[in-house]
Order: structure tokens, then C-alpha cells, then sequence
């Protein structure tokens, strides 16, 4: 890729979303939505379907009209704007090649639109980026999905739009080629550093290839931050669930001791960071990623110093391999689930030991105990689908 | 090369993983051959041969029939192939016509046709099953009463001739029977459903998405339609037209109803070498002819279409 193009990308060319909504009848589909994307980012809007985020995207290529709001390129305001007048290019869900053009002149589409002569050189260069030399004269329909999906990419970069937008791109791929598609996006992004704007429902994607994740739900943009923070400290159920997996249990706030939020749960006394407590009074929810905890025998933990939860009964191991997976019921009936390193050098354990768990306060964080616990839980939403079925 | 090859070349990543297929160097089971197949085509074949092949076998052997012959001394089999060129001489005007009369029809059918189809498949939402049987609603009736029915529409007493000569567009002895006019209408106005259903086929069947797509890379609405949705609708323009201008070609219904020996066309002059004159070699040299000339033109306007190509 030439240098012209990276230097002119990285002239300022933020995209801003200010108060945006979209509703659709009496549907809201995008609730006042306030979103700053710095240049030359990976950003990726995670949430489940019909949260909103596919909308986002089309609001931001042209397809969909806000009902208010305004959205701003490098300054530039775009809101009303035809899709084919902006800055702005789209990777398609389901990539829409046109299958009466070959390779060469789907990714020439773009540049000859713009009256450019020369394309050739380009195009060459373009399906070099994404290895696909050689495939120019090919059918899309000739080429399998993860080609297919490539010349999407290329038929979108070729423009160097000042914000790529990618609409579950990587959806209609299986398990292995995602992955090594999620690899080559962010090679591709870092060596052209235009802004990419990603919509998915994988969690995993967005945290394998954004530098910064808004999780969208219900239309509004529920935290956003880069994925190490989103992971380590949600700020809402939803978060802690969509992303990734959390063991929420409720607890009454004791007090404060130093930098240190004291609660209850059940009579087991638990510490968290204050930095990590979204809430600090009354009733809260103890949050432990499951992973963080370990297992030990009935009684044989101190409680001092760690964070203790006695009295579990192990209900169900899955070995998996490179862990083993351990559900525990509590005397409260409730299960928490805890991940534990198969490094060989703790202790396995059975159904029907009886056993506590305990981890650092370090890894706890606090919820408002007002949210449900439950809430972008997929696996417990599917579950009460077929409950009630 | 194949396509396992080729993206085994480019790098190996995607392509490689089909090289295991099987490559054909196993021994493959001798199987019995089956004729079932066979059994399941032959009341087609027999259908075909008897409705199709008999009766062409038979009118090219009509069209070499000796001309001097009658319907009362019989025909002998003398290989005039000299038939050909008086059919060609005496009624080259008519097979023009023809040509010129259905084209015409064909091109304002398909100018019609082609809004109308893409209203119904993009525009009609809740209204499409509606409009569709719309279309097809004239076929409820027999093509002669509408035919006629358009005689009445025309007539020099009709309110479309009176209309146009008060805006002084026709002159005060202007009609419309019995003019070229009226038959390419009439031509029009018929075949116009065998434009617009495959139009639609095509139409409907094109992802909106593509046309998005188009859009977000730089091309405007009607850029969109010339380079995305025209190309895309191309099987369908190409059936229809087809399916248009081959029956129109060889219709004498139109002509009789609407026009005047003036605008004789090549299915008048058979029916009358038929049914009137009953000079039956010259007859079948004409419908050979016209047979063979459409079939022609098909296979060359197929061909620059370029179809086949199409998904």
C-alpha cells in the first residue's frame, strides 16, 4: 500500500455519533447514541442480534437515515449524506459481490465510479493485500467463502475510505477460517491504518481484533473501553455476561476499610477494590470471573486475606483439556462455575466433594444488584427459551 | 486448473485443504447400467416425435412437393427446391413486415414491460401478488375476444380516434384500424405478459443488497440500475424478448382483426396459402422459412446476449 494513502488517512479523521437514534415504527432501534471513533482504530461494536449495532453501521454508511442526531467525519457532517457521496465503505455480512463482474472489476468497482483510468495496477496491488493474486478473472461464485470474504475487503479498501465499516464479516465462515481470517483483518488494518468500524455478536472476535469494544444492548451502548478493561471490570451485568462468563453473587454492603469495599453474602464476608465497585452501598452484586477462583477442600483455606465462599458442593465437572470446568452448588442453591488450570499441580476434584471456593479480592468487582444477573447471558437465555417451550 | 490447484498456488492456505478429493485413481465399482432412465424418457421422445418431429419432417417434405400439384390430384414429391425462391420472391414484403411489425411490438413491450416488472418486484410490497395476477388477468379470456375488443377500442367511432382528432394528432378522416399502427399495438397489447413475467422472475430474484453495495461504492441510483440491476435482469429481458417477438413473428390474428391487406404479414399470407389458395408447397416453403429465419436470429441474439454466463 502506498504511503500517500496511510499519511492522508491519518489526518484527524474521527468519526463522531452525536445523541443518534433510529427507531423504526415504534421500534427504537438506536437509543440517542453518543460514540466517539479516534482514526486509525480497530473498533468493534459487540452486542447480540438486535441491539442495535447493525443499524449503527448503516446509519454511519448511508443505508439508514437517523431519525435524529447528527454523525461527523473529520469534522465533515455526513448525517444526510448519499451513501455513494461519503468517505465511507462497506464490507457486507454476506460480502455481495457482483456475480456478473469478475474479481478485477468487483474491486475496480469503487475506483471506476470515481473516473479512475488506470485501475490496473491498483486492483493487482489490491488483491495482493489479501492474496489473491492470480484470482482476477475468476467468478465470485467460483471462489470459496473465505476468498470471497477477501475480495470484499478488497473491494472496499481499494477506495481508502477514511472508515472501513464491516458488518459481521467473518459470520458466514467456519470456526477455523474465522480465526485466521481475525488474524489477517488485523494484519491488513494495522499495514493500512484506516479506521475500521467492526459489528459482530462474537465476543471472542471483537477481543481477538479491536483495540477498543463498545458492547451495545438494547440500543445503547452499554461500556466501552479495550478488551482487557471491558473483561476485568464490567460495569454492568450484561457486560459481565456477554463478555465472557461471571459467577454473580448478591451480598449486602458492610462498610469500607481503606481502598477496600466490604460486603456480605451469606454469611461469607468479601472484600473488592473500591475502584473495582460500581456500587459501594446497600444490596450489590459480588462479581468473580471463573477463572480467577479456585477450588479447595472443605475447610482447608484460611479465610484471611482471600475471598472465601464456604460450604459448595462440586455438581458437575467437564474436563475440557487445557481446563477442567467445575460447577458448585451453594447452600443458597446457587451454581457458580469455576475454571481451574490443568497444570497437574492442583488437586482434582469429584461430584458430591464438598469444597470452597476462594480467590483474590483483587479479581472481585460490585454490581448494582438492581440489574438482573442473568441479563446477555445467552446460554441461560436459551435455556428459559426452551423451558417455556 | 482446478480450483483446488489454483488456490493451493495462491499461497495454499484455502485451497490446499481440498487436495485430498478423491482424484479418480481408486477403482470404481463396476456398475451395471441402468435402463431405467431410458424407460422414464420414452413417452416424451414418442410425444415429441409424434408432435413435433412427424409434423416438421412432414412440412419440410410439403415445401418440396411439386407446386403444379392440388389437393385433388395430389402432391408428388419432385425436391423443388425452387419453392424456396419464389416463396421468397412473391412474399419477401410480408416476411419484412413481419420481422419489422413483431421487433417493433418486442421493443415496446419490453419499454413497457420493463417498469412495470420492476415496480411489482421492488416498488409493490403488499400489492406484488395483486399486480401479478393482474398481469396474467387477460389470458382469462380467449386472445381473439380481446383482440377484438381492441377492434372496438380503435374503431373510427371509438373514443381514443375522436380524442386524438380533437387534439388535431389525427386528421378528421384519421383512423387507427386498419394502419401498421394498430397491428404493432394490437402485438404489443397481447404478448406484453410473456415480456412481463419473466422480467419480474429476474428482477425479484436480484439481492437488494448488491444494489446497496453499489451505492457505497460510488455509484448513484441510476449508475446502480445500469451497471448492477440491468446486467442482473439480462436472462429475463432476454427470455422475454423471446418469448415476445417469436409468436409475434408469426401471428396473422392482429393483422386480420386490426389492419388491412395492406399490413399483411407472414402468418396472413400462409393462412391464405393454406386455407384459401391451397397452394400447399408454396405454404410449407413459407413457414419453413420463417421457421429457420427465427431460429437464426435466436441463436444469434443468445449468443450476444451472453446468458449463459449469468448466474
Amino acid at each position: 500500500m502506498p504511503d500517500d494513502s496511510a499519511r492522508r488517512a491519518e489526518a484527524g479523521a474521527d468519526l463522531t455519533l452525536t445523541s443518534v437514534t433510529k427507531t423504526f415504527g415504534g421500534f427504537t432501534a438506536v437509543d440517542s447514541l453518543d460514540l466517539v471513533v479516534e482514526q486509525g482504530r480497530f473498533f468493534a461494536l459487540l452486542g447480540p442480534s438486535g441491539c442495535g449495532k447493525t443499524t449503527t453501521l448503516r446509519m454511519v454508511a448511508g443505508l439508514e437515515e437517523p431519525t435524529s442526531g447528527t454523525i461527523t467525519i473529520a469534522g465533515s457532517d455526513i448525517t444526510r449524506l448519499k451513501p455513494y457521496k461519503r468517505p465511507v465503505n462497506t464490507v457486507f455480512q454476506n460480502y455481495a459481490l457482483f456475480p456478473h463482474l469478475d474479481i478485477e472489476e468487483n474491486v475496480a468497482f469503487g475506483l471506476r465510479r470515481r473516473g479512475v483510468k488506470d485501475v490496473k495496477k491498483q486492483v493487482d496491488d489490491m488483491l495482493e493485500l489479501v492474496e489473491l493474486g492470480g484470482f482476477a478473472k475468476r467468478r465470485p461464485t467460483q471462489l470459496s467463502g473465505g476468498q470471497q470474504q477477501r475480495v470484499a475487503l478488497a473491494r472496499a479498501l481499494i477506495n481508502r475510505p477514511q472508515v472501513l465499516l464491516l458488518d459481521e464479516p467473518l459470520g458466514a465462515l467456519d470456526l477455523k477460517l474465522r480465526r485466521q481470517m481475525q488474524i489477517e483483518l488485523k494484519r491488513i488494518q494495522t499495514e493500512v491504518g484506516i479506521t475500521f468500524v467492526h459489528v459482530t455478536h462474537d465476543q471472542e472476535e471483537a477481543m481477538t481484533m479491536a483495540d477498543t469494544i463498545a458492547v451495545m444492548n438494547k440500543g445503547v451502548i452499554e461500556q466501552m473501553g479495550p478488551p482487557a478493561e471491558l473483561y476485568d471490570q464490567p460495569a454492568t451485568t450484561f457486560v459481565s455476561n456477554f463478555l465472557g462468563q461471571s459467577n454473580l453473587v448478591r451480598a449486602e454492603v458492610l462498610g469500607r476499610t481503606g481502598e477496600e469495599v466490604v460486603v456480605d453474602a451469606y454469611g461469607n464476608k468479601l472484600g473488592a477494590p473500591a475502584a473495582r465497585a460500581r456500587r459501594s452501598q446497600g444490596t450489590v452484586w459480588v462479581g468473580v470471573r471463573p477463572e480467577k477462583v479456585f477450588l479447595a477442600g472443605a475447610g482447608s483455606e484460611p479465610r484471611d486475606g482471600s475471598n472465601l465462599l464456604s460450604g459448595g458442593v462440586v455438581s458437575d465437572v467437564s474436563f475440557i483439556g487445557v481446563s477442567t470446568q467445575y460447577l458448585v452448588r451453594m447452600p443458597w442453591e446457587q451454581e457458580l462455575t469455576v475454571f481451574e488450570q490443568n497444570s497437574g499441580a492442583r488437586e482434582a476434584f469429584s461430584t458430591g466433594t464438598h469444597v470452597d471456593l476462594h480467590w483474590s479480592p483483587a479479581h472481585t468487582f460490585l454490581l448494582d444488584a438492581d440489574q438482573d444477573a442473568h441479563a446477555g447471558d445467552e446460554t441461560y437465555a436459551q435455556l428459559v427459551a426452551e423451558a417455556n417451550a | 486448473m482446478s480450483v483446488a490447484q489454483a488456490g493451493a498456488a495462491a499461497g495454499g492456505r484455502v485451497g490446499a485443504r481440498g487436495g485430498s478429493m478423491a482424484s479418480g485413481d481408486a477403482p470404481t465399482p463396476r456398475r451395471r447400467r441402468s435402463r431405467t432412465g431410458y424407460y422414464l424418457l420414452l413417452p416424451g421422445m414418442l410425444w415429441l416425435v409424434l408432435f413435433f418431429a412427424v409434423p416438421t419432417v412432414q412440412l419440410v417434405a410439403t415445401s418440396l412437393y411439386d407446386p403444379n400439384g392440388s389437393l385433388d390430384t395430389g402432391y408428388a414429391m419432385t425436391w423443388s427446391f425452387g419453392n424456396y425462391l419464389d416463396a421468397l420472391a412473391d412474399y419477401r414484403e410480408p416476411f419484412l413486415r413481419s420481422l419489422a411489425y413483431a421487433a417493433s411490438a418486442t421493443v415496446l413491450a419490453l419499454l413497457l414491460a420493463y417498469p412495470l416488472a420492476y415496480a411489482i418486484a421492488f416498488k409493490a410490497g403488499r400489492w406484488k401478488n395483486l399486480m401479478l395476477v393482474l398481469v396474467i388477468a387477460p389470458f382469462f379470456t380467449s386472445f381473439l375476444v380481446r383482440t377484438l375488443a381492441w377492434k372496438s377500442i380503435l374503431s373510427d367511432n371509438g373514443i381514443v380516434v375522436s380524442t386524438l382528432q380533437a387534439l388535431h394528432i389525427l386528421g378528421p378522416d384519421g383512423r387507427l384500424l386498419a394502419t401498421s399502427v394498430a397491428v404493432i399495438t394490437g402485438l404489443t397489447y397481447n404478448f406484453l405478459p410473456f415480456m412481463v413475467l419473466p422480467l419480474y422472475a429476474s428482477l425479484e430474484k436480484i439481492d437488494l443488497r448488491l444494489i446497496e453495495a453499489a451505492k457505497d461504492l460510488y455509484a448513484d441510483g441510476f449508475t446502480a440500475f445500469r451497471k448492477i440491476t440491468l446486467p442482473l435482469s439480462m436472462p429475463g429481458v432476454v427470455a422475454g424478448t423471446l418469448l415476445t417477438f417469436i409468436p409475434a413473428a408469426g401471428d396473422y390474428i392482429n393483422t386480420k382483426l386490426l389492419g388491412s391487406p395492406a399490413q399483411n404479414m407472414i402468418g396472413n399470407v400462409i393462412d391464405n396459402l393454406f386455407l384459401v389458395q391451397l397452394n400447399y408447397p408454396i405454404a410449407a416453403a413459407c413457414s419453413v422459412i420463417l421457421m429457420v429465419a427465427i431460429v437464426l436470429m435466436v441463436l444469434v441474439y443468445v449468443r450476444r446476449a451472453g446468458t449463459e454466463e449469468l448466474v
